[in-house]
Formats: C-alpha cells, sequence, structure tokens
C-alpha cells in the first residue's frame, strides 16, 4: 500500500440522453484491479445504459472513459473486446451448436499448416477450463451443458482475448445456488490474479457474498460508492430506492379507504400452495381474498413477476396447487386462467401486451373477444361503446378509439391494456407495475379506479417497485426478496422504513 | 454419441443408405455390381455439386432455391457461348463459373443487408434465372464443341469400372468442401452463423462477408453443376433440372443436416444424394412401380427427418429448460 | 362511408398527401391503373367488349377469367402470411384436386337415343366433394406441422410441396387424364348471366372470406397472432387453432383453384397444373400491400395484386414480348416491393431524405 493504487478502469462525469429522457447524469466509476466491484439500482436507474456505453453500444455525450490511464471511445462491442473490456451477458452471447472449445477460440484459432489446428485448441481449453477448477470435456457442444458452465466458458473466451476488465451483467439470473457458488468461486479466483471485476446485479445476497466494492445508481445518477464492509444492507436498500418521501403521490381520498368488512371476515378467492419453478421462484404459498388488495412489495428481481405469470398459467409450475372457490385447478395456458376469472396485466407493454398495429377498441376488447369465442364476434356498436367508456374512465388521451395503440404514449398504452382486462371483469386481476412510465397524474387516476374496483369485490394482485404505493393501497402486503416470498403483513404494519428493513434483512428475519 | 446428439442423424443416413443397396442387392441380381453404383455417382453427379452447395446454405441457417435455375441458365449461357459465338470452351466454363458466383453474391448481399428472408431472395432469383434461360432460347441448343463431346464420352477406369470425369469433379469438389468446413475459420463461421448468428456478431466474426460467401459459393456450385450437366446432355435448354433444387435440399437434410441451421456434415450431401439415387435404381430396377414413386418416397423421406429433428429439438430444449 | 376498420388501418401521422393517397390499397390500385393505362395506349381494342352468344367477350373478361385461379390462392396465401407463415405447397394442392376430380370423373360414352353422351364414372357431386376432401386433407396436414409439431413453415410446406406433387403423378402415372363430362367444364369455362362463372364463384369466396373476417372475430385474432403471438397467447387466444384453420383455408382455395384450371383445360395435368403457383400467390399477396412479415391483411390488396399479375401476363403477350418477359418481370417486382418493405430500406430512405420522411408512417 506505498502507492496509490491505478484504477484500470475510469468514468469520469459520463451523461448520455435519449430523446426527452436524461438516462446517465455525471456518473463516475473507478475499477481497480482485483477487485470485485458490483453495480446496483433499480429499474431505470441507469445501470444497463452505463454498460453500454462502457462497451461501445452507445457513445457518451459526455465525459471520458479511461482505460489504463488512456482515454478510449470504443464505437461497438467488438472494439471494447479488442481494448480489454469484456462482456458476459445473461443470456450467453455464443454458439450452442458449436463445441466448448470451438466457442472460446473461434476467431482466433490456433493454426498448422494453414488449417486449424484442432488438438491444440482443444488442449488450450481443456487448461483454460480447468484454471477456473471446471474439468469437462470440451469437445460436447456447449448446448449439452447447463448455464451456470456456459458462463464459464464465455469467461474464458473473454480471459483469452487478455480482457483487462470482465463485465459480468447480470449473469446470475438464472442461475440456481450450487451454480451462483461456483461462478463466485471462479471471479474469487480471478480477483486473486488480479483482474478487474464490475459485476451487475440485484440480488441483495450475491452482492455483499461477492462483492469488494459497491456503487448505488439511481435516476440516472451516481448515488455513491462505497466499500461493501462499511454498508449495511438496510443503508444499502435505501439507498437504491431513495429516501422514503411519499411526497410525490398527492394525498388523495383514498388514502385510507373504508373496509365494508373486517379483512379476516372476506372470502378466500385463491389459494395457492408450493407454487414454484426452478430457476424463477423457491415454492411459496399465496391467498388472494375477494375485495381485497394483496400487494408484492420487493425489488426488482425478487420474483413477484414470477410469481403472478404461474398464478395466470403464463408459466408452467413446477409443483404446487392452486385452489379456485375451493376446487382445485391447474392452469396449462392463460386461456383456463382467464376462464377461471383471472386478468393479467403485464410489465412489458411492448413484447407481451399491446398488439402495436391495432387499434385502440381492437386492443381493448382483446381478452374479452378471445373468452366469447371465434365465431361470436363483438357487436361493432359495443365494442365502440365499451372503448368509448373505458377511454372516460381511464383517461385515455387518444386521438380517436381507431387510433394505432403504437401511436399512444406509454401511459396511455399501458391504459388501454389495464383496460382490456377490466372489460373481462375478472374476479382476481393481477397488475404487474401497472404504473411504470407513468406521469403522477395518471398514476393516481389509475389507482384510484384500481380501488374503487376493490371495494366492489374484485380480488387484485398487485406488484409495483414503488414501495410508497404498495403501502398505500395494499390491505394486505407479501414483501419478497431473492426469489423466495418474505412476510406476510396487514395494512399499517409496515411503513416505509420497515419495509426496506424486512427487505433488507434477509433470512434473519424469517 | 448419444442419440441425442443431432449427427446422429447422419449416421442413421448411412445406414439407410446400407439398408437400400443391401435389400437391392439381395431382391435384383447384379444390383451390387460396381458399375451401378459408380452410375449412382456419375447420373447425379451434378446434383451432389448442388448438394455441397446447398449444405453450407443451410447449415448457416439459409435456404437457395434458385439453385435448379442457375444450373439451367449456367447450360443456357454455355450453349449460347459455345454455339453462337464461338468461344473456347475454357472460357465458357470460367464466366459460367463467375456469373453463377456472382447471381448468388448478389442474392446474400440482398439478404444480409435488407435482412429479407432467404426463401423469398432465392425464389425470386429462381424465377429470374430461368425468365433468362428462356430469354436466351426457347428451344434447346445443342452443344456440339469437340472438348465438351470428348468430355461427355470420357471414362476414367476405377477399380475395373469407370466413372465420369462429372462425378470425379463432384467427388473433388466435396472433399475441399470438407476441408473447408472443419478446418477452416471461414467453414467455422458458416457454422457459428447457423447456431446463433448474434452470437456470431458479438463474438467478432463478419457475418455479413460470411454470408455473402455463402451465397457466392452455393451460386458458384449451381454453376459446376450445370456445366456437368452440360457435359452429361451435351445442351443447354430452360426446360433442364426443374425441381433440383427440392432435390438438393432433401438430400442435404437426409444426409442429416437441420433445416434450422447449425448442424449437419457436408459429407451429409454424399450420403444423401446417394439414397436419392438408390431410390431412383431401385425403382427402375423393379419395373413395375412408376417412377413417380421417386417423389413420393422422397417426400415421405424428407418428412420423416424433418419430424424426427424436430421431436429431437423439442426433447432438448426441454432438458436444457430449468 | 369508410368503415372504422378501413379507416384503423390508414396512418394517423398529420401529412400534407391527402388521406387516400395513403389508404393502404392506393398503391397496388394505382400499378393495375399504369397497367391498363399501358394496355390503352398500346393495344388496340383493348377495353373493346361485346356480347357474342349472351356471353360478354374482351380483354377485360379474360384477364378476370384466368386470374380467377390465381386469386383463389392468393386469398388462402394472405391469411397464411398474416400470421407469419408460408404455404409453397398449393401448386402441390392444385394438381392434387384438379387429378382426384378428374379421375372420379373422367366420362364414359354412351349412347342415348343414338346420340353419344358422356356420363360421369362418379356423381360429379361426389367427385368435388373427394377433391375438396384431399385439398382439406393438404391443408390441414401443413396446418398439422406448423401449428401441432412447431416446424417452419417453409419447411413443413416443402414436404408437400415435393410429395404432393408426385402422389398426383402417380395417381394420373404422369399422364394428362382429360374430362369429358360437359357439367364439369361449367366450373371453369361455363357462362352466367353474360359472365364467366369462374368470376362468380371468386366473388363468392371473396365476400364469404371478407365476411368471416369481419363478422367473426377471426379476423382480429389471425391479425394479432401475426403482429405480436405472446401478447395474442396472453390475451387468451388460441393460437394454435388459429394457425392450423388458415393453413386448412389455404389448402381449401387451392382446391377450388385446382378445380377451376381442370375444368378450365378439360382434363388433369399433374406435372404442369399449378406449377409455380406458389410464386404468383405470394407476388400477389405482397402486391397487395400484406406484409411478409405477418399481421395487418388485405384481401382486397391480394385480389387486386392477382389482377396485376394476369394483366402484366396479358398486356406482354398482347405486346408481342416473349412471354419468358414475365417470369423475369416478375421476379424484378419481387426484388423491389420486397426491398422497399424491409426496415433497413425504409431506414436508409429516411437518412437520405429526411424532411420528406417526416410525412411518412414509421
Amino acid at each position: 500500500m506505498s502507492t496509490v493504487p491505478v484504477p484500470v478502469l475510469e468514468l469520469r462525469g459520463i451523461s448520455k440522453a435519449f430523446t426527452g429522457v436524461q438516462a446517465l447524469s455525471g456518473v463516475s466509476l473507478k475499477l481497480y484491479p482485483g477487485e470485485v466491484h458490483t453495480l446496483m439500482g433499480q429499474n431505470g436507474a441507469g445501470k444497463s445504459t452505463l454498460i453500454k456505453v462502457l462497451t461501445g453500444v452507445y457513445a457518451p455525450d459526455q465525459g471520458q472513459i479511461l482505460l489504463g490511464g488512456q482515454a478510449i471511445h470504443p464505437a461497438s462491442t467488438l472494439d471494447a473486446q479488442n481494448l480489454g473490456i469484456s462482456t458476459v451477458y445473461q443470456e450467453v452471447n455464443l454458439c450452442p451448436n458449436l463445441s466448448v472449445a470451438e466457442n472460446i477460440f473461434i476467431g482466433r484459432y490456433p493454426r498448422k499448416l494453414g488449417g486449424i489446428d484442432w488438438r491444440g485448441m482443444r488442449g488450450q481449453a481443456a487448461t483454460l477450463m480447468e484454471r477456473m477448477q471446471v474439468r469437462i470435456d470440451v469437445t460436447q457442444p456447449l448446448a449439452h451443458y447447463p448455464l451456470a458452465i456456459q458462463q464459464m466458458v464465455a469467461i474464458s473466451r473473454a480471459l483469452l482475448v487478455s480482457a483487462k476488465v470482465l463485465i459480468l451483467d447480470e449473469p446470475t439470473s438464472s442461475l440456481d445456488e450450487k451454480e451462483v457458488a461456483l461462478l463466485f468461486s471462479v471471479l474469487r479466483g480471478l480477483r486473486e490474479q488480479g483482474m478487474a471485476i464490475l459485476f451487475v446485479t440485484h440480488f441483495l445476497d450475491q452482492t455483499y457474498a461477492i462483492s469488494d466494492r459497491i456503487t448505488v445508481m439511481r435516476n440516472g445518477e451516481r448515488e455513491g460508492e462505497y466499500a461493501c464492509s462499511e454498508l449495511s444492507r438496510l443503508e444499502l436498500v435505501n439507498k437504491m430506492v431513495g429516501a422514503p418521501s411519499g411526497s410525490e403521490v398527492p394525498a388523495s381520498a383514498s388514502a385510507s379507504p373504508e373496509r365494508s368488512a373486517a379483512p379476516s371476515k372476506l372470502s378466500t378467492f385463491l389459494r395457492a400452495v408450493g407454487l414454484g419453478r426452478k430457476g424463477a421462484l423457491t415454492p411459496m404459498d399465496i391467498e388472494l381474498r375477494e375485495g381485497e388488495l394483496l400487494g408484492l412489495a420487493g425489488l426488482l428481481g425478487s420474483g413477484r413477476t414470477e410469481a403472478a405469470r404461474l398464478l395466470f398459467g403464463a408459466d408452467k409450475a413446477d409443483g404446487g396447487t392452486i385452489t379456485i372457490d375451493g376446487k382445485e385447478r391447474s392452469f396449462a395456458s392463460p386461456r383456463d386462467a382467464i376462464a377461471a376469472g383471472i386478468g393479467f396485466c403485464s410489465e412489458d407493454r411492448k413484447h407481451e401486451g399491446a398488439i402495436l398495429d391495432l387499434s385502440v377498441r381492437e386492443n381493448l376488447i382483446l381478452a374479452l373477444q378471445a373468452r366469447t369465442g371465434i365465431l361470436r364476434a363483438i357487436p361493432l356498436k359495443r365494442q365502440q361503446q365499451l372503448a368509448e367508456q373505458y377511454v372516460k374512465a381511464l383517461g385515455i388521451k387518444a386521438a380517436s378509439i381507431e387510433t394505432p395503440i403504437g401511436s399512444l404514449s406509454g401511459g396511455n398504452q399501458q391504459k388501454v391494456l389495464l383496460a382490456r382486462w377490466l372489460v373481462t371483469e375478472p374476479r382476481l386481476l393481477i397488475l404487474d407495475e401497472p404504473t411504470r412510465g407513468i406521469d403522477v397524474r395518471a398514476k393516481q387516476e389509475i389507482m384510484d379506479y384500481v380501488s374503487a374496483l376493490c371495494r366492489k369485490g374484485m380480488s387484485i394482485l398487485f406488484i409495483s417497485s414503488e414501495l410508497p404505493e404498495v403501502l398505500r393501497v395494499s390491505d394486505r402486503i407479501v414483501v419478497m426478496r431473492d426469489r423466495k416470498a418474505g412476510g406476510e403483513y396487514p395494512r399499517g404494519a409496515l411503513d416505509e422504513t420497515s419495509v426496506l428493513q424486512v427487505i433488507a434483512a434477509g433470512d434473519a428475519h424469517e | 454419441m448419444s442419440a441425442r446428439s443431432p449427427y446422429f442423424t447422419s449416421l442413421v443416413t448411412v445406414a439407410l443408405l446400407a439398408v437400400l443397396l443391401g435389400a437391392g442387392g439381395f431382391a435384383y441380381p447384379g444390383f451390387l455390381s460396381e458399375q451401378v453404383l459408380f452410375n449412382l455417382l456419375i447420373d447425379n453427379a451434378f446434383l451432389l455439386v448442388i448438394a455441397v452447395g446447398m449444405s453450407f446454405v443451410i447449415i448457416s441457417g439459409g435456404i437457395d432455391l434458385s439453385v435448379g435455375s442457375v444450373l439451367a441458365l449456367t447450360t443456357m449461357i454455355s450453349a449460347w457461348l459455345l454455339q453462337s459465338w464461338h468461344w473456347p470452351p475454357l472460357a465458357v466454363i470460367v464466366v459460367a463459373l463467375a456469373l453463377g458466383a456472382g447471381f448468388g453474391a448478389a442474392m446474400g448481399a440482398m439478404i444480409h443487408y435488407f435482412k429479407l428472408q432467404p426463401f423469398i431472395v432465392t425464389l425470386a432469383g429462381m424465377f429470374l434465372a430461368r425468365g433468362l434461360c428462356y430469354l436466351i432460347s426457347i428451344n434447346s441448343i445443342t452443344i456440339e464443341d469437340p472438348m465438351f463431346v470428348a468430355v461427355s464420352q470420357a471414362q476414367l477406369p476405377l477399380f475395373g469400372g469407370f466413372i465420369s470425369p462429372g462425378a470425379l469433379i463432384a467427388l473433388i469438389t466435396l472433399a475441399v468442401a470438407v476441408y473447408v468446413a472443419h478446418c477452416t475459420p471461414f467453414g467455422r463461421a458458416i457454422y457459428a452463423v447457423g447456431g446463433n448468428e448474434q452470437s456470431a456478431l458479438m463474438m467478432g466474426l463478419r457475418v455479413g462477408r460470411t454470408k455473402v460467401l455463402i451465397y457466392a459459393f452455393s451460386g458458384f456450385c449451381a454453376a459446376l453443376g450445370g456445366v456437368l450437366f452440360s457435359f452429361y446432355m451435351l445442351s443447354g435448354y430452360g426446360l433442364h433440372a426443374q425441381g433440383t433444387e427440392l432435390d438438393a435440399i432433401a438430400a442435404v437434410v437426409i444426409g442429416g443436416t437441420l433445416l434450422s441451421g447449425g448442424y449437419g456434415y457436408v459429407a451429409g450431401a454424399l450420403s444423401g444424394v446417394l439414397v436419392l439415387g438408390a431410390i431412383q435404381t431401385l425403382i427402375a430396377f423393379d419395373g413395375t412401380l412408376s417412377s413417380w414413386w421417386t417423389k413420393i418416397v422422397i417426400g415421405g423421406l424428407l418428412f420423416v427427418f424433418c419430424v424426427v429433428q424436430r421431436l429431437m429439438a423439442i426433447g432438448a430444449a426441454k432438458k436444457a429448460a430449468i | 362511408m369508410s368503415s372504422p376498420a378501413a379507416a384503423a388501418r390508414a396512418p394517423i401521422n398529420p401529412s400534407k398527401v391527402p388521406m387516400s393517397v395513403r389508404h393502404p390499397l392506393f398503391r397496388p390500385l394505382a400499378a393495375l391503373a399504369i397497367l391498363l393505362l399501358i394496355d390503352l395506349l398500346m393495344v388496340p381494342g383493348f377495353f373493346h367488349l361485346e356480347i357474342k352468344d349472351g356471353h360478354l367477350y374482351g380483354s377485360l373478361i379474360d384477364i378476370a377469367n384466368r386470374a380467377a385461379p390465381l386469386v383463389l390462392a392468393a386469398l388462402g396465401m394472405t391469411l397464411v402470411i398474416a400470421t407469419r407463415g408460408i404455404d409453397i405447397s398449393v401448386g402441390a394442392t392444385v394438381a392434387i384436386s384438379g387429378t382426384v376430380a378428374a379421375m372420379l370423373i373422367g366420362g364414359t360414352m354412351v349412347m342415348q337415343d343414338g346420340v353419344p353422351e358422356y356420363v360421369a364414372n362418379t356423381p360429379m357431386v361426389w367427385a368435388l366433394c373427394a377433391a375438396m376432401g384431399a385439398a382439406l386433407l393438404c391443408g390441414a396436414w401443413n396446418g398439422l406441422l406448423v401449428a401441432g409439431l412447431g416446424l417452419q413453415p417453409i419447411v413443413a410446406t416443402l414436404i408437400l410441396m415435393v410429395a404432393g406433387r408426385g402422389l398426383a403423378q402417380l395417381l394420373t402415372d404422369g399422364q394428362i387424364v382429360t374430362v369429358y363430362y360437359k357439367p364439369f367444364f361449367f366450373i371453369g369455362s361455363g357462362y352466367l348471366f353474360g359472365l364467366p362463372f369462374s368470376i362468380y364463384i371468386v366473388a363468392a369466396v371473396f365476400v364469404v372470406t371478407a365476411l368471416l373476417m369481419r363478422k367473426t372475430a377471426l379476423g382480429l385474432f389471425i391479425q394479432s397472432v401475426g403482429i405480436n403471438p405472446v401478447a395474442a397467447r396472453l390475451a387468451g387466444l388460441k393460437t394454435a387453432v388459429l394457425i392450423f384453420f388458415v393453413y386448412v383455408f389455404c389448402g381449401a382455395c387451392a382446391g377450388v383453384a385446382g378445380l377451376m384450371i381442370t375444368s378450365n383445360i378439360k382434363s388433369a395435368d399433374a406435372n404442369n397444373a399449378g406449377l409455380l403457383l406458389e410464386l404468383d400467390a405470394i407476388l400477389a399477396v405482397t402486391l397487395g400491400g400484406t406484409s411478409l412479415a405477418g399481421g395487418k391483411f388485405s384481401l382486397a390488396g391480394s385480389v387486386i395484386g392477382a389482377l396485376i399479375i394476369q394483366t402484366l401476363t396479358y398486356t406482354i403477350y398482347s405486346l408481342g414480348l416473349p412471354p419468358e418477359v414475365n417470369m423475369v418481370v416478375k421476379s424484378v417486382v419481387v426484388f423491389l416491393v420486397c426491398v422497399s418493405q424491409s426496415a433497413e430500406f425504409k431506414n436508409m430512405w429516411r437518412r437520405a431524405f429526411p424532411a420528406r420522411a417526416k410525412g411518412d408512417a414509421s
């Protein structure tokens, strides 16, 4: 420690804006050799944009990237790779049909007599993998091996290029505990060899297991940089979510809705026991009651969407049972769930919700029409009537109901998709981030509407990353973290500070 | 190698070929003579060359429906240059091959740079090539050039029988292609692009250049097939090789290459072509079955191979799913 | 009078160009108009219509009559393409249906009152049913492979394309099967109220299909599946059933086209019937404005596209150009249409003409 350590990678004042959105403002970061530096932040914090700037996908509007003290301007991923910045993504960007050895060496084959030196390549590949404590047959196609091993191969390839910086972008999202442990032992080994590792994740436990330092991002800015040992979980969660303000949301009349019956007197609509799916959700129990709004609180990646998809039949559960009105049901597809009276408003409205070229009206009545059947088309007049009704009720801003949904703003698209499910008059409505990307006033309108529905007897499962919102509207809250269900709390039992505590606390609390 | 491996189907084809030849030898005296087997190669030399080019395209995840028409166009251009313009035969061959490669490269460029679907571009290319064929001449043009005639009649002795120069050229082409596919970075890039084009791009492979070259090679093979066909038929005609592209695709698939790309051996083109040839020969030997059965059997084999490949893919996906 | 659905198809971005020009049918109609104009100027008597023996005769009638099988094939192909699929086996299905009908009907000579007459070997009704049944089976086969097994459409329909024609050739032993039974000729060459009967068939199929798309939820569902299959599934659509249906429908249309062609030439030619009909049908659909990437489709556009192709053939013939020019022109048109539809090209266009592009729908 006689000399000041020199960062191998430094970002100074990086700013990047897209039309109307300032994705990054003045972000700085220092990455030193022989450390694992974790980048943390919620959805929209700017993590992925920062990585894209680092790897040459975007050029920063302002700021500098310094590698080994020299300013660099990577123009593409390949460029960044050649400069020494290698990235391993969640979806391993390798070729599943080629062998492990080939995947490591493709583009830089060892040559012999004008052709490829296969034996030499196999030997080198085996050595590289062994250095990471992985002994496998490198001649087998990559697809034979589980994702964890594939990521090791991706890392090997990165090392081959004598990377100075290794970036791992959400590598553990599809791994189970054992595989994560394997990955981490490899990373520790690399760290000891002096590699600078930038690790992007949203799992709290993993952050504490592997990091030396943590940079927290929020709203496109660097919130702070901390040594892992000096930051408690609670402080970390606090910094990611932001100081509990609640001031953004205007006080509304529905802040404390009257309950027509005490929570315990409400009848159960749906009960799921042991609902889980390998790699997505640890088996959990959940109960949804009529007239009750159940909030799923948790950070990004805590398993809330996964749970919702299992309830809706969008994914197949590994095990567990779902009972509705006392009768056991199994959902092979969303159709079954819809027939049982469930509606699901997905968080990914672009890919899973909006049918962009179709009109507002057509998008709105789609689920209802699907339930009505192919042969009996809903009369046009009725369609128009329904569409106009919900346009008014939800305050959807569109030129007309015949406008293609693609030309509406994100918030208005979301309202149309919400209306799609409201029209089917479901008994259980699952809302996954329904207010993301919507302005404050519209958020309020939607939540008021939803709460009113609840009072009329609909059961609602509400997922949101905005804790103040969840706390405000939910009758009951289930806290989720790292793909496991945490505790269940009635209205009023948690406030913003304590919910963060529960999220941060981890196993200690249960 | 387990049954899971996609290369399993390649072995199945070889086994199938052995069964066909064995059954033929059992049922018909004289079936298993050397010359009958060599004739398989001689009669289908042009198809082998086309199938080799098609292998490259299919392994890379694409498809080329224009090869039959490019073959016909090549025969027509060759015949026309030889008979009407009296060009020296070697120059004619060189020009024909260059045109084929150029045609393929143009289609490849359109497919890659405009991100168009290969089947529609090559389908239109098929129409274009055949139309150009007829524009040159509606009727067939007989080739009387002495070199072509000599090659057409030549017999190269081999193990007591003989093969044609065409068959030899086809085998050489196959050998070169196998070498390229397995021992050169370009060949491996073809597999990479077929496995996951996006990944190949991110791994730094020159995907655009690779794709254009692949289609250029397919066009070159189609032209070479056309040259071999002109040796065989000694004429240029717009009606030549109707449906040959389908035969080539069938040969490649039956030879064990997945139509979805990324898996397969180029050598499978040989076993596929031989299986097709064997079926045709068997039907001819039988004498009672009409030759239309060939198409049905090929279609049936194609179906079986595609379904099996698909089922194996579904099985593999289920295993890999977390 | 434009229905809400038609208005929905028109882009909303404000532009200096009037609404009618931006209507999706404008370009195909304009292309057809240009061709007809060329005919008007260069082919004497092109628009001449006369009534002979109670039948309306003229080039226009001729074109419409000959285009009928292609229109049918294009209608079937439209729905398949709308679901992001493709069916290259249409030609084989045409051959099969025509062959089955011809072989069952045939026509044996029988003397009635001293006058030779031909009776059908099988009652025509049953023969037609059998032919349509065969066509529906072909469509169902394709549908099973694509919707049930998940094979790529090009692969699945390739199998029938290879085997199907072989099957037809096998049935006829490669020979042309002549039909002698007069009533059968009515389908392809008969006249009703002065117009060819085939036009009525096409009109009926078009009207029924259009009604099916509008009056039931089929049109909406097919478009949804083509535009965003994931969202469609999450909204509760039976995507597999829908995809199966469009292939069966395509097979049915091909079946009727096969009957028409066979009736028209009074024989079944398994070698050549419907040959290369696939490309013509695909071209007609793309010319009509439906994108190969699936999604919104236009039945009327496909009809116009088929008419364009037929008019083109006729124009080339009338101008004395060799008919092979047809193939060259068609392929060039396909290239141009595909390139202009591609996103890459639109980006290049936008970069080259930024001011103009502001008015274009994105």
